[in-house]
């Protein structure tokens, strides 16, 4: 069995194929200080269920203002959807009624970021994660990743956008607060870097034991979230999902892509290999031009 | 076509291919068949409800809801359709890597059949994605999510279709009676057949790769970190299913394509594609015994999802696995066909379960297609039989190619 030109050139062509689909396949992580991404702490023993946040957001991006029968009640679940990024929701607990905020948590490393094939979705260097519209192709591959099912379709448009809370990066970048954190009467919603939040949220916790719920919701949920919440109560009565894995989701399918560079080299020279041992054999026409 | 046809077509040059190609175009058979009766009505109301899907939106025509954003069009069109798709490259891996000769009067309509699979099924995606006019982004730009597998699944898609439509272009040159052309098509096959089993085996197993960052959506039944293997290996029986039925068909349909030496070869090839769809199932189901065990699930099975699971590996693996052993021991080519059958049925059940049925399972709100989904599914399946069966009575997919390659 011997290689000739032409097979060679074959066999060169294609592993230049694989090298350039290779590189362009391969996962990189940012190496980034995770906790020096800005966040909001949330504290839901200081919040009043006044809505306030969601008229405010509604206000900053142009959304229609929530009507007034529209109001949080223990019992009913209320969602974010393509017209709010942000609800308020009212439950019974053993601790009497809690009311909770809810809107996109901004993973550190986000399932939607990673789902992105046109990097529309992305989590910028200072903690945000916003939608872009000019790269979208609304795929909703964002919405079928997402742990907490944030990412929001306009099912009913021929434009559809693709809708979720993106902690108000215009404003962040100006330095300002987000507008929910920045009109919240109570101080339920305070920003700041995550590292100043998990420090102010673990004193609360230390200084009124009996307060506070001992866990920091989004201290560890999907690999780290820059929303984080206080709770009287464990979170399971308040309509978290508990049960979410602590390492990042995106880590999932970090195997399968790191896979796929080794397959590209190793799979075309292995079917060469096997093309050219049983080629003799047979004395295949193909091949007799 | 012979030498003749060839010499006249080069000398008119290029207006005549035009004129032939316009005259092609013109039907060729029946017009009023059982197929084209029940088909024609379907396809005009399919086009009605895509205009409307691009006019008012997506959730004018489907189901689909913020929990779940995948509905039929990706959960059967694409994630299934795909896997159908998967005996082209398993077949050519047959014939051009392991120079399985007995194999070759398959391989071209195998192509054919699995390039239009792609061709329409990846279409099919367009009509799912709410700003389609972003299509090209992950192609071509500064947009590359290359931590998406959805972006690899993307890219593989057109490369695939290129490398199949290199594989299936020498028919086309034999079709356009151009010499020149064909050699070189030819000379491509080998490396077209290379790259595309490669990039078989890592879009099949990324289908199944999509998932894995839904895992707490999808029933635990369903769900493992293995879905991408387990996708890969059924996509090979899968397309075997698939090539056993269609092969199956187009000996009745186009009788007349067909020469007396390859109609009884078509048998035997069934015989020996029904052992390895059998093995090939048997590794499956090995899989997903073992995933089972692994991971402790015996106390789901006690639960309608329990049992609808072992209905899926029990009643359409386990099953037709059985029946492609027999029928290989028996000969019995009815036996094949069922099998064949109700492999593709659990394949169906498999891909749906995973991606629709099993996908928020748990949520108050269940998710059913809509008859305007359902239509819209049935026009591009149909359309693309309508083309299939085009691209069959003219070029030499099933009938004997001229055999240019032996006569030089």
């Amino acid at each position: 069995m011997s290689i000739d030109r032409r097979s060679f050139f074959k066999a060169l062509g294609v592993t230049g194929m694989t090298l350039a689909a290779g590189s362009r396949l391969s996962a990189s992580p940012v190496p980034v200080d995770k906790n020096e991404f800005l966040g909001i702490l949330y504290d839901s023993t200081r919040c009043a269920g006044c809505q306030g946040c969601e008229f405010a957001c509604a206000e900053a991006h142009g959304l229609p203002a929530p009507s007034f029968e529209d109001v949080p009640v223990a019992g009913t679940v209320r969602k974010t959807d393509e017209t709010r990024r942000t609800v308020i929701n009212a439950y019974k607990t053993t601790r009497g009624d809690i009311y909770v905020k809810r809107q996109c948590m901004h993973c550190n490393d986000p399932a939607c970021t990673a789902a992105c094939l046109t990097k529309a979705m992305y989590k910028n260097e200072q903690g945000p994660v916003s939608w872009r519209g000019n790269k979208c192709m609304g795929c909703r591959y964002c919405m079928v990743s997402c742990p907490f099912d944030m990412p929001k379709f306009e099912y009913h448009s021929p434009n559809p956008k693709i809708v979720k809370c993106d902690m108000c990066s215009d404003r962040l970048t100006e330095g300002l607060k987000p507008a929910c954190a920045d009109q919240c009467p109570t101080e339920a919603l305070v920003s700041g870097t995550r590292r100043e939040l998990l420090a102010e949220a673990r004193k609360r916790i230390n200084d009124n034991p009996g307060q506070y719920y001992d866990q920091i919701y989004g201290e560890h949920e999907a690999g780290g979230t820059g929303y984080l919440y206080l709770s009287p109560v464990p979170f399971e009565e308040v309509g978290f999902n508990t049960t979410l894995q602590k390492s990042s989701y995106p880590a999932l399918t970090k195997g399968f892509l790191y896979a796929v560079p080794s397959i590209f080299v190793l799979w075309p020279a292995v079917l060469l290999g096997i093309q050219q041992a049983t080629k003799n054999d047979n004395n295949n026409a193909e091949e007799d031009e | 076509m012979s030498n003749g046809n060839y010499t006249v077509q080069q000398n008119n040059g290029i207006r005549s291919t035009w004129k032939f190609i316009l005259g092609e175009l013109k039907p060729k058979g029946k017009l009023l068949t059982p197929f084209n009766i029940i088909s024609v009505p379907v396809i005009i109301t399919g086009i009605a409800l895509i205009i409307i899907r691009f006019w008012k939106g997506i959730g004018s025509v489907t189901n689909l809801s913020q929990e779940v954003p995948w509905g039929l069009w990706i959960g059967f069109d694409v994630v299934t359709g795909v896997a159908f798709a998967g005996g082209a490259y398993v077949i050519t891996f047959m014939v051009y890597i392991l120079n399985m000769k007995k194999y070759q009067s398959i391989v071209r309509v195998t192509v054919l059949n699995g390039f239009l699979a792609y061709l329409f099924y990846a279409g099919a995606l367009l009509l799912d994605l709410g700003r389609p006019w972003n299509v090209i982004n992950p192609i071509i730009g500064n947009s590359f999510g290359t931590s998406s597998v959805l972006f690899l699944v993307a890219w593989h898609f057109l490369l695939y279709m290129i490398a199949e439509l290199i594989e299936f272009s020498p028919a086309v040159a034999e079709w356009l009676g151009a010499r020149r052309a064909h050699k070189i098509l030819s000379g491509m096959t080998l490396g077209a057949v290379i790259f595309g089993i490669t990039l078989s085996t890592l879009h099949q197993s990324g289908l199944g790769a999509l998932f894995l960052m839904a895992k707490d959506k999808i029933h635990p039944l369903w769900y493992s970190e293995f879905i991408p293997a387990m996708f890969f290996v059924s996509s090979i029986f899968a397309g075997l299913s698939m090539v056993i039925f269609e092969g199956s068909v187009s000996q009745r349909v186009f009788s007349d394509q067909i020469s007396e030496t390859s109609h009884r070869s078509h048998d035997s090839i069934l015989h020996s594609l029904s052992k390895i769809c059998a093995v090939a199932m048997f590794a499956y189901f090995t899989l997903n015994v073992l995933v089972f065990i692994h991971e402790k699930r015996w106390s789901l099975l006690n639960t309608p999802m329990g049992y609808w699971y072992l209905t899926e590996i029990i009643g359409f693996v386990l099953l037709p696995m059985i029946l492609f052993f027999m029928s290989y021991r028996k000969r019995n080519i009815t036996m094949i066909r069922v099998a064949s059958l109700m492999t593709m049925a659990g394949i169906v059940l498999n891909r749906l379960n995973i991606s629709v049925i099993g996908f928020k399972w748990d949520s108050v709100s269940h998710y059913y297609p809509s008859w305007m989904e359902i239509t819209v599914t049935l026009t591009v399946i149909f359309t693309e039989i309508w083309i299939f069966r085009w691209v069959i009575r003219r070029l030499p997919v099933l009938r004997e190619a001229p055999g240019w390659n032996s006569h030089n």
